[in-house]
């Protein structure tokens, strides 16, 4: 450094200090906010762990995260009395998948169709209000009277759960298409089938994949309600089996099981809309 | 039976009602009389929700006329003709698709094999000057460059009807005269026939060989001017010749009254 730049601090920072420092300052909030997540976990456990040992709860009711962890530990190192975890786990996602994937097919088919064909809306609007309006949980039960104790009555609970707010999203996307895109497409010579598919289609693709993530746990939902209920194999047959023995650290630990499930589709989902949505403008601030 | 000695356009008597959501009709063009020759390019002028773009809709076949009778190349138009090209006034590009692809979208649309379409793209956004841009996403472009990639993707299809409904409304000062110059060099190649709708009197008289004034709301033709200016015209030395500004004296004082009117009208409706 020059000795008179030495001699004046008061001099303004040049601007390649200043970018320097301002990177720096993000960097330092990364750090700060994971830090404190991380002390927040921490001290959740803790304290939970330090009240169960203590006896400010009951550990037979509540648990402690040791007992928790010990309890996933056996299950992937020696299997659940209903065979090994990675089989309860996959039996679970395939399931949700199965359902999931049929729901949001018929949701966006019927969505995109009842959007953009009038007429259709006008028949079945009323009809899909009605279903929607019914709490379709209960039907796990009458899909284990028809379907039985394997995944397909898993898989209706699914599609049941999941075909709703794709549907709904679809159908709104399909309606909402800018006009002027549509006039242009219309304009430059597109047929009603290349409206639909190149234009109507993109656009709603947006509102789709808002619901595709919410539904996804849906799916999940319907499967584990579904096993519950009765089925030789999953992680919801694994809760209510820890229930039947009075076990409350393997309901929690089938609880964590199913959150990093469903935690792992959320990324892969979101993995899948950055590569679809390219020509989409970057949020500002949301490359942070 | 398309005869070659009829007019590109031909309005007569045609207007337009909408119907609102109270159910009343609203008319919002009436008694529409304006012929477009072949090859000529006319601009239309009127205050703001007059019924421009209404007109545009019904010569493109967008919109019906619910009286009279609209004709393009001597046939009524029935639905959207295939040799129509708009340019709308809001960004109509294709946001999911690139440039290239948007400038494609015309050509595709009508059947053409995928490499055809792309070589015809590719020779039109160099006319366009956005060759360098081709594999960009419509919202990483500046306002000028989607008008430009939009004019691209009008032009490719090479339409005979041009329409274009305050295409450069959006822009800044400088790059509406850019592109005024721009059009004017794109269309000089291709003899179609063209109905520019602007609010902005000097670009009408700097482009067109005649200028339509509409009344106000519900509008019908005032008066048409004739534009004796020599071309090719450049925009922005065009508009200090003396005869230019003799041109828009005598236009404004058709314009202004009809300006002044709908300016009443909206400050009524507010009060
Ligand atoms: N689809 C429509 N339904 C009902 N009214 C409309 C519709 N389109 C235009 N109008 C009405 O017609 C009038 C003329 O509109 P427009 O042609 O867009 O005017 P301009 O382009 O001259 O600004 C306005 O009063 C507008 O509210
Ligand atoms: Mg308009």
């Amino acid at each position: 450094m020059l000795p008179e730049s030495a001699t004046l601090p008061q001099q303004p920072a040049k601007p390649t200090d200043r970018t320097a420092a301002r990177a720096r300052a993000v960097r330092n909030r990364t750090l700060l906010v994971q830090g404190c997540r991380l002390l927040v976990l921490a001290a959740v456990l803790g304290l939970w762990e330090w009240f169960a040992r203590t006896g400010v709860i009951d550990p037979f009711n509540f648990s402690m995260p040791s007992r928790i962890g010990d309890q996933i530990w056996t299950w992937t190192t020696h299997g659940t009395a209903q065979g090994s975890l990675g089989a309860q786990v996959w039996a679970t996602l395939y399931e949700a998948l199965y359902g999931w994937l049929i729901g949001v097919t018929a949701g966006v088919l019927l969505g995109i169709a009842l959007g953009r064909v009038r007429f259709l809306a006008d028949v079945f609007g009323p009809y899909v209000k009605v279903l929607n309006a019914m709490p379709r949980i209960v039907l796990a039960p009458i899909f284990l009277i028809w379907f039985g104790l394997g995944p397909a009555s898993k898989i209706a609970s699914a599609v049941v759960l999941v075909f709703f707010p794709v549907f709904f999203n679809a159908f709104q996307g399909a309606r909402e298409v800018d006009r002027n895109l549509v006039a242009n497409a219309r304009i430059l010579g597109a047929s009603n089938r290349q409206v639909t598919f190149q234009v109507v289609i993109p656009s709603a693709t947006a509102w789709i994949f808002t619901s595709l993530h919410v539904s996804f746990g849906f799916s999940l939902i319907g499967a584990i309600v579904g096993e519950y209920i009765g089925a030789t194999q999953g992680i919801g047959l694994l809760v209510a089996n820890s229930q039947g023995t009075l076990n409350s650290a393997g309901v929690y630990a089938a609880m964590v099981i199913l959150a990093v499930v469903a935690l792992a589709a959320e990324g892969l989902l979101t993995l899948v809309e950055k590569r679809l949505f390219r020509w989409k403008p970057v949020q500002p601030g949301a490359e942070r | 039976m398309t005869h070659d000695t009829s007019p590109a356009i031909e309005l007569r008597g045609a207007g337009k009602a909408f119907r609102t959501p109270s159910g009343a009709l609203h008319t919002a063009v009436r008694e529409l009389d304006l012929t477009v020759g072949r090859g000529e390019f006319v601009a239309v002028v009127g205050p703001t929700g007059c019924g421009k773009s209404t007109t545009l809709t019904l010569v493109s076949g967008l919109e019906e006329p619910t009286e009279g009778e609209v004709l393009v190349g001597g046939e009524p138009v029935r639905g959207i003709g295939t040799d129509v090209g708009f340019v709308f006034q809001q960004d109509a590009v294709f946001p999911w698709r690139t440039v290239l692809s948007n400038v494609m979208a015309g050509p595709r649309f009508r059947g053409a094999a995928k490499a055809e379409a792309r070589e015809r793209a590719r020779d039109w956004l160099a006319r366009v000057g956005l060759s360098a841009f081709e594999d960009r996403y419509p919202h990483q472009l500046s306002g000028g460059q989607r008008k430009r990639v939009a004019l691209a993707a009008t032009f490719v299809n090479d339409p005979s009807i041009l329409l274009m409904d305050e295409p450069f409304s959006a822009l800044d000062v400088q790059t509406r005269a850019l592109m005024s110059d721009q059009l004017l060099d794109l269309w000089a190649g291709t003899g179609s026939s063209v109905v520019f709708v602007t609010h902005d009197l000097e670009e009408s008289i700097a482009l067109a060989d005649k200028v339509v004034v509409m009344t106000a709301g519900p509008a019908t033709v005032k008066q048409v001017f004739t534009i004796d200016l020599p071309r090719p015209r450049k925009v922005e030395e065009v508009r200090l010749e003396p005869r230019f500004i003799e041109i828009y004296r005598e236009i404004w004082s058709s314009l202004g009254e009809e300006v002044r009117i709908t300016r009443e009208r909206g400050t009524g409706n507010a009060a």
